[in-house]
């Protein structure tokens, strides 16, 4: 029911919306929670476990019933979306959830009944016989009456951003602790941020009548808040809620930036930010608490805070005839605030026998709540005091138990809070978080005037903190009352009464984890799940404590806390994870021959971030192995082209760059003269290979090093920490320049002459041997050439520039088809080299030494290199180990997999036989056959003899002959000729 | 979780590459016992306080730093360049 | 007292009245036969095994907070047998089938679900280590299936199969694997120990480790000194910590790995599916939250709690791989301090102080490792022989060379 002349709505925006299908109206400022009530609507939800029906506790973000599932066109839809949170838009659509089949029949609301039996922990004890029920009957029909609201199961496809900002101060939360603080700090000329949760500024003073310098709350604030945005050094983010403190002054933060809209028009759903901050002030208020007593879950049971906030900020009368229950002030303040906007306070009941007497309503002092009534709603309770019991009856019941301080961000860094006997409550603990400063009502100051002073001195304890002069302002005059509680935790005697609403724990059930020991607050927690449900134990933590405490006859400060964890509310893993849908989870990093690639039909593959491609189909090809089969061939008779761009290039010179190869790699290279190239071999520390390839001597003290695509930054690192960290006073510098140069493999009897088309100058022959390099131009630009070969064949790479690469590309793939030769991708690269025994990473897997790979050679005995002592190790050497071997089929038609392993002949594949793997295989038109690569137990040794290979995963069981792996041309005649 | 690179200002730690303590930067001579390599690769103080260990400033200048640094608090005590030798022991 | 479903309806019926603890609170004795330190899965199934198969009933476990309160309860509960090195093949496959029988084994319900563990890949390089590696498991006796990309499509069709950044080739479907409740595991073992005599002594930190003439003679605890011939350190992230009481180095470095959990939601995720391109994984608890996590942070820490970066980075990955996930809510983010050895693979051995037992470095693994360990441990700790499945865990095989590196990325310390 709307209250006339309350509330900050806008009555002249009215919205329509729809909850579980039935429609109905609201005004612009509603949440979702207050045009329900204010239409009557006291069920919204079912609970947990027992599925009890539920309705609306309180109106903020620690809302643990009213969750619902926000519906979307299109299907797309938000589960547990807090109706206390959720601002109203015209045509919103919201469903109850965890229902089965409506929200008012619940089929599942018999566990209730069956409560008796589903205690703390009960499916510890129980669902265990027979054993093959559980995947098959226990399980399914847990999970399906678990869990709440439910996914869509569509990809979310609305936008979601990140950021980051930096300030001096940021202030978190906007009453009036939080205005002054930032007022303070924006007057000192600080870059302040000022973040708040809800859609408003202004925390409390939106909810509570109260003067603050000679005029209400709020408008002191709005003045506050005017002059703040009039500030150029100052921001202002509402509905942004800040989620975790962090190390280095680094705290998260989450804006709903388009929840409220019916069109978000372009806009991210959600913000995440990353806030790099000098200083914090956390002025995030403080929660109300409820009690425990029986049935004390019913739809129209809330907390008296909410009550008066549905009351003046929404003009929303909860209820028709209200009771209080509550064991501090609070308790007047809300009938004062009901009986003023003219609703019907039924009885407050104080558990105080000394409270207060002030007030035009029945007053039950001393006295609690010992039951309630109503199945869907609220309709009576029962009272008791010294007179005995009696009923009382009310449709909305508002309940305070006390403040708790919010205290959450002080404990992410482990920080636990202090007890503070005279508030009932945790305050945050001395410099909990390095850098955050509780001031406020989230420091226990629960009074106007103590709050604005407080905010006033959490600022300029920041200033001074990042070393800035600031004026004291005049405080502002407030309220300054006094905060009287006597704790009451539970209704003495109450045993379904619940502590954490949304995980249907009961004070029942805490007496039960004491009784079987689960005493310490931690085992508590866990056995009854206390804590874990939506609202994160917001409304449950210091209830449950208390209670545990009792129960096992120790103080609460003795028995603890559990912690709280970031976030502070529920964050989608959308918003966290914005920008990582599809392609954005990591850079995607192109050749310059890409554009080409794809217009010839190559299928672009990842090579680690790279594409490159897979092989270039011809007209009439039906599948990749013909068109690898002819590429292949190709090389083999003619000539073709490969973009090898995506292998690391290292420029490395100084004075010293000789001697640092020598350590770096385990071959000598101070001996290579200029003009040649070497293939070396990298170890990693541990005597493991890291890595192969080649280095090119360009001039004195001027090295060019090429890595494998995958380990490009992996080595590039490695040499850094090489130098600067182990020979800092060595002469040698290096530059990553994989990114500046296009090269290409001209591979094949004929690359010569298709190169000599190309050149400037055509190439002597008895300048350019085997492993010679040099400087070239081609078409008038520098370049490189290279005479090395990854295929066994005559071969060069060519670097130019990589702005001409594209050019380039296009112009020998044209003349190598002319010479009955093109471009080759991938898979024929692999093919090749195959045939030729040579590694890359399916053989050096991070597992493998030189030893294993028959290059134990290359590790000089004249000098140290980086691993070599590690690689000396017993366990990295002897016949203990898997030596790389060439494997062939007996029948060479009979494909082998890549990961089947080795097995004698006539022996069981099992583990204990286990002689060893595949690592590449490939079908080789060369050879006319199917070739393996393979490590087998002392297999150099074994040459020759016949194994048996079997892949369970390809069902393929295959003998075939152990042989050197290099299958072709032995003596590298080709390469060199 | 920021790190005060000395040649570069606070960054955020996603710019840097963690290495592990700075027992690696007194790597053993060559012909050292395998023991001493153990130690140098393998054994660790591994403290519960204040540590020291490697890091790269991989996404900004490409120094090694040297970082001191609490395990039980995440506090960064002093940053100084692994190139720097450290003062005598 | 055992437990069952008769049981819960009769304990109903009467109030609950009769449920008696699920352990004692002994006081410490001056002397054990056997003290283990550390009461979290490891610490707490060793002493139920050293009690159950060799006999062993004067036994405590000292731990210096609650029960259950390190790793084992803080782990996202992944339980598999998939490894391929000799060694660790065997060992977890030993683990798995200790797994099949614990609820009865403990009379207390872990539930140990097997629904399923999908690792996915994304290129032929990869898809051939995963056939290395399923072929293992299966010479191993253990189950593995290939999947193609259609074979993963059936079973996760929420999957992005068009826009994901690395796109799906296929999984390897490991139908054993699962995952159990994590605390179920450390207080069935805690009951069960209990219930065979062990004493199990809680806000008992040991604070130093008795030796003479190279004998361990006892530990000092903040409740005093107790003294045994046999002490077994299983503390995993604190190891280097307790170790250092008994003057030994470990080659171990405590990293925190962060995991988070969603609020409760409808059934969506039916197995455990790791996309290791991504270093992300998921499963979905029976109480409904999304469980899952990614890698380490990458520094040395024992803070138990990480830092944006990588929560960052476990979200995008999820967003990539299946972006059906993002309108869920995290609802708690959390860390433990891991016992990282520069293989990846754990030491179940001897040290060189006569009567002092080590079992650590576990590294993001040992959740699935608790059955075994326990059992070989304990069968190290009761015949000074190392159990045939855990004879490779050797402390100082990173000085002689006979690593266990199943991930490649090397055996230093950084190279994780
Ligand atoms: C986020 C996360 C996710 C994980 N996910 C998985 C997974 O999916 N699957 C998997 O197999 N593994 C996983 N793990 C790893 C697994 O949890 C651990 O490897 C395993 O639990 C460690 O063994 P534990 O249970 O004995 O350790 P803990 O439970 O940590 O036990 C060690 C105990 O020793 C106690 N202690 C320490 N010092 C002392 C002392 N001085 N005196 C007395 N007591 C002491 C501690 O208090 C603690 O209780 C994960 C770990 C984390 C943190
Ligand atoms: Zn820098």
């Amino acid at each position: 029911m709307r209250l006339q002349g309350k509330g900050l709505i806008d009555r002249t925006k009215p919205l329509a919306f729809r909850f579980d299908g039935t429609q109905y109206t609201g005004f612009a400022g509603d949440t979702l929670a207050s045009a329900l009530l204010a239409n009557g609507v006291r069920l919204v939800g079912r609970s947990f476990k027992y599925h009890r029906p539920r309705g609306i506790l309180t109106a903020g973000s620690e809302e643990p019933n009213a969750l619902v599932e926000v519906l979307e066109a299109g299907g797309q839809q938000t589960p547990n979306t807090r109706a206390t949170v959720q601002e109203l838009y015209e045509g919103l659509a919201a469903r109850s959830q965890n229902r089965f089949p409506s929200l008012k029949r619940d089929l599942l609301a018999v566990n209730d009944l069956m409560s008796p039996f589903f205690g703390a922990g009960f499916y510890y004890k129980t669902f265990m016989w027979p054993r093959a029920f559980w995947e098959t009957i226990y399980e399914p029909a847990i999970r399906r009456a678990a869990g709440l609201g439910k996914l869509s199961g569509k990809h979310d496809e609305a936008l979601y951003e990140k950021a980051f900002a930096f300030c001096d101060v940021l202030v978190i939360g906007s009453g009036p602790a939080g205005l002054m603080a930032a007022l303070t700090a924006a007057r000192a000329g600080a870059e302040v941020i000022l973040a708040e949760e809800d859609s408003r500024m202004g925390g409390r003073l939106l909810s509570d009548a109260g003067e603050i310098d000679g005029q209400e709350g709020l408008a002191w604030a709005s003045g506050v808040l005017a002059e703040l945005r009039g500030l150029p050094n100052v921001r202002l983010m509402t509905r942004t809620t800040v989620t975790g403190a962090y190390d280095g002054g680094t705290l998260s933060a989450l804006e709903r930036v388009s929840h409220h809209l019916a069109d978000p028009a372009g806009r991210p759903r959600e913000c995440f930010w990353r806030i790099v901050a000098g200083r914090a002030v956390l002025a995030a208020g403080a929660l109300e608490r409820p009690i425990a007593f029986e049935d004390n879950d019913r739809p129209g049971i809330m907390l008296a805070s909410a009550v008066r906030s549905y009351v003046n900020r929404w003009g929303v009368a909860p209820g028709r005839k209200v009771t209080i229950f509550a064991n501090n002030d609070t308790a007047r303040q809300t009938a004062d605030v009901l009986v003023a906007a003219g609703v019907q306070v039924a009885a407050v009941i104080d558990s105080r026998a000394d409270a207060p007497t002030t007030g035009d309503y029945r007053l039950y002092r001393g006295a609690t709540i010992v039951g309630t009534q109503g199945r869907h709603g609220l309709e009576w309770i029962s009272v008791r005091d010294a007179n005995g019991e009696r009923r009382v009856e009310t449709d909305c019941l508002a309940v305070s138990g006390g403040w708790n301080p919010t205290v959450h961000l002080t404990c992410h860094m482990n920080g636990r809070p202090v007890w503070n006997p005279e508030i009932a409550a945790f305050v945050p603990a001395e410099n909990a978080v390095p850098g955050l400063i509780p001031c406020g009502a989230a420091a226990g100051v629960f009074s106007t005037a103590g709050c604005l002073a407080d905010g006033q001195r959490a600022a300029l304890a920041a200033l001074d903190a990042l070393g800035r002069k600031a004026p004291t302002l005049a405080l502002p005059k407030a309220e300054d009352g006094t905060y009287a509680i006597h704790p009451l935790w539970a209704v003495e005697g109450a045993r379904r009464a619940w502590l954490d609403f949304a995980n249907d724990v009961t004070v029942k059930d805490v007496k039960l984890a004491a009784q079987e020991n689960f005493s310490s607050v931690e085992h508590m927690k866990r056995y009854t799940t206390q804590g874990m449900a939506p609202d994160q134990g917001k409304n449950s933590n210091v209830g449950a404590l208390a209670v545990l405490a009792d129960a096992t006859g120790r103080a609460i400060p003795e028995t603890g806390t559990t912690t709280f964890r970031p976030p502070f509310v529920p964050t989608s893993i959308a918003a966290m994870g914005a920008g990582g849908r599809a392609a954005g989870f990591a850079p995607q990093r192109f050749t310059t021959s890409h554009a080409a690639s794809v217009e010839r039909g190559a299928p672009m593959i990842e090579a680690g971030l790279w594409y490159r491609p897979s092989y270039f189909p011809r007209p009439g090809e039906t599948n990749w192995r013909e068109s690898c089969d002819r590429e292949v061939q190709f090389v083999r008779e003619r000539v073709g082209v490969c973009d090898v761009s995506t292998l690391g290039k290292i420029d490395i010179q100084g004075a010293d760059a000789g001697r640092f190869l020598d350590l770096v790699y385990t071959n000598t290279f101070s001996t290579l003269k200029p003009g040649r190239v070497r293939y070396g071999l990298m170890l990693r520390e541990d005597g493991h290979v890291m890595d192969d390839g080649t280095t090119a001597c360009l001039g004195e003290n001027h090295y060019l090093m090429t890595t494998t695509t995958a380990a490009a930054g992996l080595v590039m690192r490695h040499l850094e920490f090489v130098h600067q960290a182990l020979h800092p006073d060595w002469d040698v510098r290096f530059i990553s320049v994989t990114e500046q140069w296009a090269q290409f493999a001209v591979a094949g009897p004929r690359s010569r002459d298709l190169l000599n088309s190309i050149l400037d100058e055509k190439l002597k022959p008895e300048d350019w041997p085997f492993m010679a390099c040099g400087p070239v131009r081609v078409g008038g630009v520098a370049g490189r050439l290279f005479r090395i070969s990854f295929s066994g064949e005559h071969a060069y790479e060519v670097a130019v520039p990589a702005r001409y690469g594209a050019a380039l590309f296009r112009d020998l793939v044209a003349r190598a088809e002319t010479m009955g030769g093109g471009a080759y991708g991938m898979e024929a690269l692999n093919v090749l080299r195959i045939e030729k025994g040579l590694i890359t990473h399916a053989e050096i897997h991070g597992r493998t030494t030189a030893f294993d790979i028959g290059a134990e050679k290359m590790i000089s005995a004249k000098k140290d290199c980086i691993g070599k002592a590690a690689a000396a190790r017993p366990g990295m050497i002897g016949p203990d180990r898997d030596q790389l071997v060439g494997l062939r089929p007996l029948s060479p038609g009979k494909a082998i997999g890549a990961g089947a392993h080795l097995f004698k002949q006539g022996e069981a594949a099992k583990r204990e036989n286990d002689q060893g793997y595949v690592t590449s295989v490939c079908w080789s038109p060369t050879l006319d056959s199917h070739l393996g690569l393979a490590f087998l137990r002392n297999g150099r040794a074994r040459h020759g003899e016949t194994i048996r290979l079997v892949d369970h995963m390809r069902k393929t069981d295959v003998l075939c002959e152990v042989c050197d792996p290099v299958f072709l041309d032995p003596t590298g005649g080709r390469a060199r000729g | 979780m920021r790190i005060p690179c000395p040649l570069c200002g606070p960054r955020d730690r996603r710019e840097f590459y963690y290495y592990g303590a700075d027992d690696y930067l007194r790597r053993p001579e060559e012909g050292a016992p395998p023991e001493a390599w153990d130690a140098y690769l393998h054994l660790r103080d591994n403290p519960a306080g204040v540590t020291r260990d490697l890091w790269h400033h991989e996404m900004g200048c490409s120094a090694w730093l040297v970082v001191t640094r609490n395990t039980v608090t995440h506090e960064v005590i002093s940053v100084r360049l692994a190139s720097e030798k450290e003062a005598a022991k | 007292m055992r437990y069952s479903g008769l049981k819960v309806i009769t304990e109903g019926l009467f109030g609950n009245k009769g449920w008696r603890p699920a352990w004692r609170n002994p006081e410490p004795k001056a002397e054990y036969d056997a003290i283990i330190i550390g009461g979290g899965g490891h610490g707490l199934s060793t002493a139920y095994y050293l009690a159950r198969n060799h006999g062993m009933r004067n036994i405590a476990v000292l731990e210096k907070g609650y029960l259950g309160g390190g790793n084992v309860g803080r782990n996202t509960t992944i339980v598999r047998a998939n490894y391929f090195l000799p060694g660790n093949s065997e060992f977890y496959s030993h683990s798995l089938k200790l797994w099949e029988g614990l609820e009865a084994e403990l009379n207390y319900n872990v539930m140990h679900s097997q629904r399923g563990l999908i690792n996915l890949f994304h290129s032929d390089g990869q898809r051939d280590a995963f056939a290395r590696r399923g072929n293992s498991m299966v010479n191993q006796g253990d189950d593995a299936i290939l999947l193609d990309r259609d074979g993963v499509r059936e079973l996760l069709p929420y999957l992005d199969f068009e826009q994901t950044r690395f796109p799906i080739y296929g999984g390897l479907l490991h139908p054993r694997g699962g995952t159990a409740r994590h605390d179920a595991v450390a207080w069935g073992y805690a009951r069960g120990a209990d219930r065979r005599g062990v004493d199990l002594i809680q806000n008992c930190e040991v604070t130093g480790i008795d030796i003479e003439n190279g004998r361990v003679t006892g530990v000092q605890t903040t409740r005093g000194a107790i003294r045994a011939r046999k002490v077994g350190i299983l503390v995993a992230g604190r190891s280097g910590q307790v170790a250092a009481m008994a003057g030994m180095r470990l080659p171990i470095e405590s990293h925190v790995l962060q995991a988070f959990v969603t609020e409760g939601l409808k059934p969506v995720i039916d197995h455990v599916i790791s996309f290791g391109m991504g270093h992300f994984y998921i499963s979905q608890s029976d109480k409904g939250g999304l469980v899952f996590g990614g890698d380490i942070d990458f520094y040395a820490s024992y803070a138990s709690r990480g830092n944006l970066p990588m929560v960052e980075h476990v979200m995008e990955a999820g967003m990539t791989l299946m972006p059906m996930i993002g309108r869920a809510k995290v609802l708690r983010s959390w860390g433990g301090i891991m016992d990282m050895t520069p293989d990846g693979s754990p030491i179940i051995d001897k040290t060189d102080i006569d009567g002092l037992f080590i079992d650590c470095g576990w590294n993001y693994g040992g959740f699935k490792a608790v059955p075994a360990s326990g059992w070989c441990m304990a069968h190290l700790m009761a015949t000074g022989e190392s159990h045939a499945v855990a004879r490779r865990f050797r402390l100082n095989r990173f000085l002689t060379g006979h690593l266990l590196d199943e991930e490649g990325t090397g055996s230093q310390h950084n190279l994780h």
